[in-house]
This record gives structure tokens, sequence and C-alpha cells, in this order.
């Protein structure tokens, strides 16, 4: 594999953000994975995303596991620092680098190989610990670099490209997330970039856990008949609850939505999540509903996709923490240091 | 010795036998055997403080099972004016409490020596010793008059015995009473109450017995020594190494220094405006979180650790090799305990070495500072950050069960306010605006192989990289090509040979006289070698002594072992660890280099070291004339 880097050159005429950085400004190296893999996508809504919001792209700190999806945070946001960890391992490195400056925002990359199997551990705690963060798995229920096992997510019955039929029943990421505690949980499709990129950002602007399944088809094993996360299946099955637009404090207040059709919440950050409801009977804002109506919509083989739950007032670990608003990493050595006369205090409570 | 007692005798007590023998004064070793959960361990803390209070310095140390309640626990207080440390082995006088361990205990006294025991059973005679005194006093029938509670009937009777000992031992019943208003400052009925189960024990003893020849007397022979437990000063010294997020899991021995942090942290880490913490500690679900938090910390700029033991340590195996590769500060306290596998998790052994030096698959090595006693436990817990910083890599403090959990008499800590953070090498936003060269994240810019860093965020377009564990050229951009992870490999070769002249050099100890013969030793072992080599010394014996104080070794010892003939390493483990290091790393012959190992669980002695050391020594001279 080489690595290729990107022309520096821009066309002039590209728009800008406010910041004055373009859309080519949130891109990163030339992606060596599959022609038409939908983990391209996410990369994709994920640049669109970050430019939407204007984030300064080197504020966000991108890491992620070991596997397909986890090799994307270097095909986005290239002048960000990134970090490619061990397997299943990055929740807990992502929890440590947000304890050390909690001014970054964190992005957390995974598959389903990467956080449904070996990091299923990791995924639940750093979700019940509030880590303010958006993880997102690019779900394809397959293990592509190893060339086409099951994953733990893939659905019970459904069929591998050697014609092998899966025995076990498939983890939901998804409720997972909501029984552990996540403040933010959404799902989405990579082949639908219009509910996927409206979601990336409210789930970067959201203070807490934030977590999106993105079921993201592999194009080379997982996208055959008899499988349950390929494009056909997905499109087939998809019920979207709502559709989101994210209103940044920014941005002028304008919803093309009748009244009585969406709900407005505020977020920490100010930024407004506009939800137009399509399922009249979903409530995002209540976490058990939202599990029995998944779990429903599940059982009869239906995809439900779009902001599954959201507490806008939710804290995060640095919160129940109690850590100061300087970021760890930026206290200077009098804030760290006691001292030769706290030491001389100590020794004598010693004797 | 003592009159012969009836097979059945009524609640009494043994008369003790004051003017037997000569009186060893301030010199002797005092061993309770108790059964655990039963409030002993207070109680014999009291009695070890108590004759320090007096100026005589002790080695208290506690041997316990891994367990809450019902089985057998000791504790080794060694009373010795002269500042021995380490375990002299043997016992003078066994408070023996539980009837489970009785006939081991009873064997472990030295001959001439004391047993004090609850006579308030009758013990037949075919159970004691003729050749040591006898010393009963019937703590159970004077609590069961005493107290109602059940509760009070157990917890008292410590404090009685610590009362008993006190008069038997001369030790100032002022001391304890001292003590214990110090302990339940504040709580004055606990105060008088155990007050009073003092003066019982004492009165009794007074009134029917009378003292031993085993005695206290006041010395002025402590100083101005702290007591305190290695894991406690380690946690100090992590505060003052400004290191600010903490991720631990429990395991016993290292528990206590995780706990530790949070209460110092607590006191010395609070933004006084606001009340908010300049720290963050999480218990995390497992070990690997543990380490992966600390990695991703150190990724991001702060000062990271995790305290941990042998399992631990293999959990976090992974992480520490991506931390070595990917260049990123991590500290682990290993507070080491008996292995393998499960092991003996309360027992100490020094086991841990090759698997923290090596940690990892592929090639990979790991800086280690060896303590030896809390106060070098303060001190490199402060240092490990500053050279995880600069070294860019995992930094191990190997800890053992016997310096961590046992309060052990040390120099007071000390720090020198001058003293900065050192960061390393560590790009700013300034720095970065003014570079002429491309950042590159591997590079070797100074020829010392360790590479410039930047803290993520740092910068809008420069110095930003992509952190992984797989190979990369020096820019941080991925390479599989040979010649360019062979490069990298060699850099990483170049640092930790840097790291050599970084880390602690050993203290080397010549021997009174010119000798061709020389002991090496580490951590934990040092008060025990100190000893043994004045025990050898009194016997004519001279060896150099050299100790070891950090991994990778210095050039000092290389030229040490090169300097004698033979060289005997002193370890507590089974495999000779230290040894393989050093024929691994230093191509060291390993017949000159032969072993000393002690590795049962309990701490070594002095005796041990001693008579092993001269009884080769004695062997080799009978090889040489023959």
């Amino acid at each position: 594999m080489t690595y290729i880097l990107k022309p520096q050159l821009h066309h002039p005429k590209l728009p800008t953000n406010s910041l004055g950085y373009t859309r080519r400004d949130y891109e990163g190296s030339v992606s060596t994975l599959c022609a038409g893999c939908g983990h391209d996508s996410i990369s994709a809504a994920i640049i669109q995303a970050c430019f939407e919001l204007e984030l300064p792209p080197h504020r966000v700190a991108k890491l992620s596991g070991i596997g397909c999806s986890s090799k994307t945070p270097d095909y986005f946001l290239g002048n960000s620092h990134g970090f490619n960890t061990v397997h299943g391992r990055m929740p807990s490195v992502l929890t440590g680098a947000n304890l050390a400056n909690r001014d970054l925002i964190y992005l957390g990359v995974s598959g389903d190989g990467d956080s449904a199997s070996i990091g299923l551990g990791q995924f639940a705690h750093a979700i019940r610990r509030g880590v303010n963060m958006l993880y997102i798995v690019e779900n394809n229920g397959v293990y592509g670099l190893t060339k086409g096992q099951f994953s733990a997510t893939s659905d019970r019955g459904s069929k591998s490209k050697k014609g092998l039929v899966n025995t076990d029943a498939g983890i939901d990421m998804v409720s997972l997330a909501l029984q552990m505690g996540a403040t933010f949980v959404g799902r989405s499709f990579s082949g639908d970039k219009d509910q996927l990129v409206p979601l990336i950002k409210a789930g970067l602007a959201h203070k807490g856990a934030a977590f999106i399944d993105c079921v993201s088809p592999c194009v080379q094993f997982n996208n055959h008949v008899g499988s349950t996360k390929s494009f056909d299946y997905v499109r087939e099955h998809n019920e979207a609850v709502n559709r989101l637009d994210v209103i940044t404090p920014r941005d002028p207040i304008e919803v093309s939505y009748k009244s009585g059709e969406s709900v407005r919440v505020q977020q920490h950050d100010g930024s407004i999540l506009s939800l137009h409801k399509i399922a009249d009977l979903y409530n995002p804002s209540n976490r058990a509903q939202a599990l029995g109506y998944l779990q429903a919509r599940q059982a009869r083989g239906q995809v439900v996709t779009g902001l599954l739950f959201v507490d806008p007032s939710a804290g995060d670990l640095h919160d129940a923490v109690g850590t100061v608003d300087t970021p760890l990493n930026q206290l200077n050595e009098a804030e760290l240091v006691p001292g030769a006369a706290a030491l001389a205090k100590l020794n004598a409570d010693l004797r | 010795m003592l009159a012969p007692m009836p097979d059945s005798a009524e609640p009494r007590a043994a008369m003790a036998a004051p003017a037997q023998g000569k009186t060893r004064t301030n010199d002797f070793v005092v061993k309770f055997a108790n059964v655990n959960g039963s409030g002993s361990a207070s109680a014999n803390g009291m009695f070890a403080r108590s004759v320090m209070r007096m100026g005589v310095p002790v080695a208290a140390r506690n041997i316990f099972p891994s367990n809450i309640q019902g089985l057998p626990t000791w504790y080794e207080v060694r009373i010795t004016e002269a500042g021995h440390l380490g375990r002299r082995g043997g016992v003078d006088l066994m408070v023996a409490m539980n009837p489970q361990t009785w006939d081991r205990d009873l064997a472990e006294i030295e001959s001439g020596g004391y047993l004090f025991y609850d006579s308030t059973k009758p013990v037949p005679r075919s159970r004691l010793r003729d050749d040591i005194t006898v010393i009963g006093v019937p703590l159970t029938a004077m609590c069961n008059e005493a107290y109602e509670l059940p509760r009070e009937r157990q917890l008292f009777k410590n404090v009685i015995y610590v009362g008993a000992l006190a008069a038997l031992l001369g030790i100032d019943p002022e001391a304890v009473k001292s003590l214990i208003a110090e302990d339940f400052a504040g709580k004055d009925r606990l105060i008088k109450a155990n007050f009073e189960a003092l003066a019982m024990g004492y009165g009794y003893v007074t009134e029917h017995l009378g003292p031993i020849a085993l005695q206290v007397r006041k010395a002025d022979a402590v100083g101005d020594r702290i007591y305190v437990e290695g894991n406690q000063a380690a946690a100090l010294g992590a505060v003052y190494g400004g290191a600010t997020v903490c991720a631990w899991y429990p395991i016993t021995p290292s528990t206590s220094l995780a706990e530790a942090f949070t209460a110092y942290c607590q006191d010395l880490r609070v933004d006084p405006e606001t009340g908010k913490a300049r720290y963050a500690i999480v218990q995390a679900e497992d070990e690997i979180a543990s380490i992966g938090i600390v990695v991703g910390a150190g990724w991001n700029g702060c000062r990271a650790f995790t305290a941990t033991s042998g399992p631990g340590v293999s959990l976090m195996t992974e992480f520490i090799g991506l931390s070595y590769f990917a260049e990123i500060p991590a500290v682990i306290f290993d507070v080491q305990r008996g292995g393998p596998s499960t092991g003996m998790p309360t027992r100490t052994q020094q086991a841990d070495l090759l698997a923290a030096a090596y940690a990892g698959h592929g090639d990979t090595k790991h800086v280690m500072l060896l303590p030896a006693d809390p106060g070098e436990c303060f001190e490199m817990g402060a240092q490990a950050f500053d050279l995880a910083d600069r070294l860019q890599t995992t930094v191990f403090v190997m800890l053992d069960l016997d310096i961590g959990m046992n309060e052990w008499l040390t120099k007071p800590f000390t720090w020198d306010d001058s003293r900065r953070l050192d960061r390393g090498k560590v790009m700013s936003h300034h720095d970065l605006e003014v570079a002429t060269e491309e950042f590159g994240r591997y590079r070797d810019v100074d020829g010392d192989g360790i590479p410039y860093r930047t803290y993520p965020g740092v910068h809008p377009t420069k110095g930003g990289y992509f952190t992984r564990g797989t190979s990369r050229n020096p820019y941080a951009r991925y390479s599989e090509e040979g010649a360019v992870y062979v490069d990298n490999m060699e850099r990483l070769l170049r640092k930790f040979d840097t790291a050599r002249t970084m880390v602690p050099a050993p203290v080397i100890r010549p021997a009174k006289r010119k000798t061709r013969d020389g002991v090496l030793y580490f951590g934990s072992t040092a008060p025990a070698m100190d000893e043994a080599l004045q025990m050898l010394e009194a016997q004519g014996r001279y060896v150099d002594a050299i100790r070891v104080r950090a991994f990778p070794f210095a050039q000092d010892i290389y030229d040490f072992v090169a300097a004698h003939d033979r060289v005997f390493v002193v370890e507590q483990n089974r495999d000779a660890q230290l040894k393989t290091l050093l024929m691994t790393e230093g191509g060291i012959d390993a017949a000159k280099i032969p072993s000393v190992l002690h590795y049962d669980g309990t701490p070594i002695t002095a005796r041990f070291i001693a008579g092993e050391i001269a009884q080769r020594l004695a062997l080799s001279r009978v090889e040489a004339a023959e």
C-alpha cells in the first residue's frame, strides 16, 4: 500500500465557510478502500458536516481502532491529529485523550468488527461514562480486511458470500448504546447522505456520548442476496422515523416544515435540532419507548433510522469528574506541583 | 525456664522468667499470628508505632492472605535500634493468637525465645516447647468479663494484648496512649474505651508477671525519618511529577497506590477558587482500558499513569507495544506480587522484570526504574514522568508488595522548588511557525533517537500527523518499505541507548577490604542486603556491592561486573530474571554471575542472603585449596 497525498491546489472559486476554509480543507489523503465502499461515503459525509459546522479542522481529534473503517480517519481532516489505535480499544484511548484536553472535538470511528466483538466492553464503558464524543460505527456486518467472515452484528440467518448461514444472534449497537446511557443515538445508511450529514453535525455538536450506527455495505464481501447489510436490503427495509435539520447558533432560523410536524431541540452548544416527524408515534426524547420501538421493528426485519434518542441537557465525563475548565494538558507547574513547603507538612504527618 | 504446667490448668497466667539470660534491648523480633478480619491489624500497627515513638526504629511486615475474614495472617515487627530495616529471619517473641497456625508459629520461635498466648483455655504441655518461655494471659476470659458485645470482645482483645506486651517489653504506655488519642481524635468515647482495654492488659502483666528479657528502651535512633508505605510514596511522587490523569483497575497489591493518589489529589490538586479538580481519575473496566486511557491522555499531552500488578501487565502488553512503537509517554507502576498466573496475590516477589522489560510482540524494550524504599518510590515516582516525556515511551516503576504495602521507615521526602517538569521535545504553535523544515514526527533531528512531537490541535496547518501502530516513514506516513522500517527500528534502539544515560545511576558500596567478589541486587532486597553485608564482614568475608536502580543498565553496572571475578546476583524470583537481562543486554557469561534466589513469597531475610553467600564463598575457598 502506498500513501498518496492529494494535491494542495484548490479551485479559486471553491466556496468557503466563515472561517475561510473550503470543503477541500477538510479532506485527507486518497482512500485506499475498495471502489464503491460505503465507508468512503461516510468519510465524505464527515467532511461535509465539518465544513458546514465551520469547525476549525485541526480542533478535531479523530481516533479509530483496527479494520477497514478504522483506516478512514486518514481520508478526512488531513490537518487534524489522528490516532489509529489497537483493535477494539479506541474508546479507552479516546477517553484518555478527552480527559487531557476537553476543548477539542472527539470523533471516534470504528467498525462492527472493532466495536461489537473485541471492543464491545470498551464501547459500552465509554458510552456509560458519558465521554464527550461522536462515536460512529461503520457497520457492514462483515470482516472485510480478512475477507468475508461474519461479524457480531450479522443477523442470524443472513448468508455470507461463500454461502454460509450465520447461526449467532446479531448484536444491535443502537439498542446497546441506548441501554448503556448514550445521550445521542442515531442510525443511518451510508447511501443516504441527506440523512447522514445532519446526524453527524448534530452528533458533533452534542455534549455527552453521541453514537451513530451507520449501515455501510461492503461491496466486496457483503453486498449479495441473503445479506441483511447489502445496499438492496437496507434500501428495501429502511424505516426513517424522522428527518433532521441542524441549525447552528450562527444560522438564521428558517424552518421548512409546518408547525406540528416538527420538534425543536436546543443542544448545549446552542445548536438547534429541528426534527421533522415521519413516524407519527416516534418520540426521540423517550429512551424506553425508543428501545421498544426499535425492537418491535427489528423483529420484522426493518432497519429503523434517524435521530432515535437525544437528551439535549446531558452532561459528560468532565462534569462527573469535576475537572477544571482549563484543559488538563495546559495546567502549569504552579497548578500541578505542590512544592517543598507542602511536602514538609506531609512529612510531618508521617512521623 | 518455665515451671511445668498442669495438663488442665484453670485460666491463669503462666509465669514469665524475667531474669532468664541476658536482657536484649532494642534488638529483637516480635511476630503476631492472627486471624484476618479480627481487627488485629490496627492494634499491631499501633504496637509498632509506639516503639517508634520511643525513638527506636522498627521494620514491620504484614504477611496476609488473599481473603477478607477467617484466614491466617501475620505481622512481624522488628525492633532495631541499629536500624536494620530488612527482615532478619527468626522470631524472638511470638504472639500466638491463631489456633489454626499454632504448631508452625510455635516452631518458628528461636530457642530461648518467648511465646505469648491466650491462656483462657489450657494448652497441653505436649503442644508447647521446653526451650522457650511461655507467657499466658487469659485474654478471652478478661474480655468476656469486661464486654457484652461479641464485636467488642474481639476488638478489645487486641488492645488488651498490646497493653500486656507494653508491660512485658517495657514500652511506655503513654506512647501507646498518645497514638490512640491521635488515631481516634474527636471520638472521646472510643479513646476512653481503648485506654481502659490497654490498662487492663498492662495491669494484668504488672500484677501477675512482670517484664521479660526483651526490652524496649528510649533511644534517639529514628531521627527525622518518616514511616510510610511505598504505594503512598509513589502516589505522592506522581502528584509532584505533575501527573493529571490516572486510570486504574483494582488489583492487589497496587490498589492503595491509586487510592492514595486520589486522596492526595483531593488535598493538593483542587482549584482553590472553583473547587474543581486539576486531575482526572478513572476506575476503568479493566487493565486494558486503564492503559488505553493512559496512552490517549499521553498522546494528548497529559502526564498519565496506571498502577497495577503482574496480571495487569500481561493484559496491558498490546498497548505497551503501541506506546513503544508509536512513541507515546506512559507511566506504569507495577507493584509486583507472586506469579505466575494468579500466583500468590498477597505475597511479594520481583518476578515481573522480564514481562515488563520486553512487554509486547515484535522487538520491544522498556525503561524500568527499581526503587528500594518508599523514599525512592517518591523520587522515581516523580522522575518517571520526566523520563516518559523525554523518551516518549512507557516507563515502568517496579515496586513490589513488600515496599508497596508495608510501612517503611524512610528518609523524609524532599523537593527542590527550582526543579521544572521536563516535558521533552514538544513543538509549540510558535515553534511550528518559525520552523524552517517540514515537521516530521519520527525524524531523528538531534541524533539521540528522540524525535519531536506535537499535541493535537496545536496549529491549523502544521504539525498534524496520523499516529499509528503500523510502520511508517519519518513523516508518520504509512510505509512497509523494508529500509524505512529498519531505519526506524534502529532509531528506537538509539533512543534506548539514550535512555541508559538518563536513568538513575546504580549505587556502589565497596567492601572494607579489597575483594574480587561482588554482589548485585535491587529493589526491596536492599535493607536485608545492607545487614547481610555487615554479617558477612563480621565473619571476615568481604564483597563489593552494587544496587541496580534502572533498566537499561548504565555502563557502571557492566564495569562493576567486569572488575570482579564473580558477582552474585540476588533476586526474589525463581528464574533469575535480572541475571537474564544482564546476560541478554550485556553479553555477560552466566558462570560469572551466579544467582542467589529467594522466592517463597515472603520478603528476603538478611540471614538467608548472608548464609547463601557465606556458603558459596567457603565452598570456593575449599575448591581453591584443593
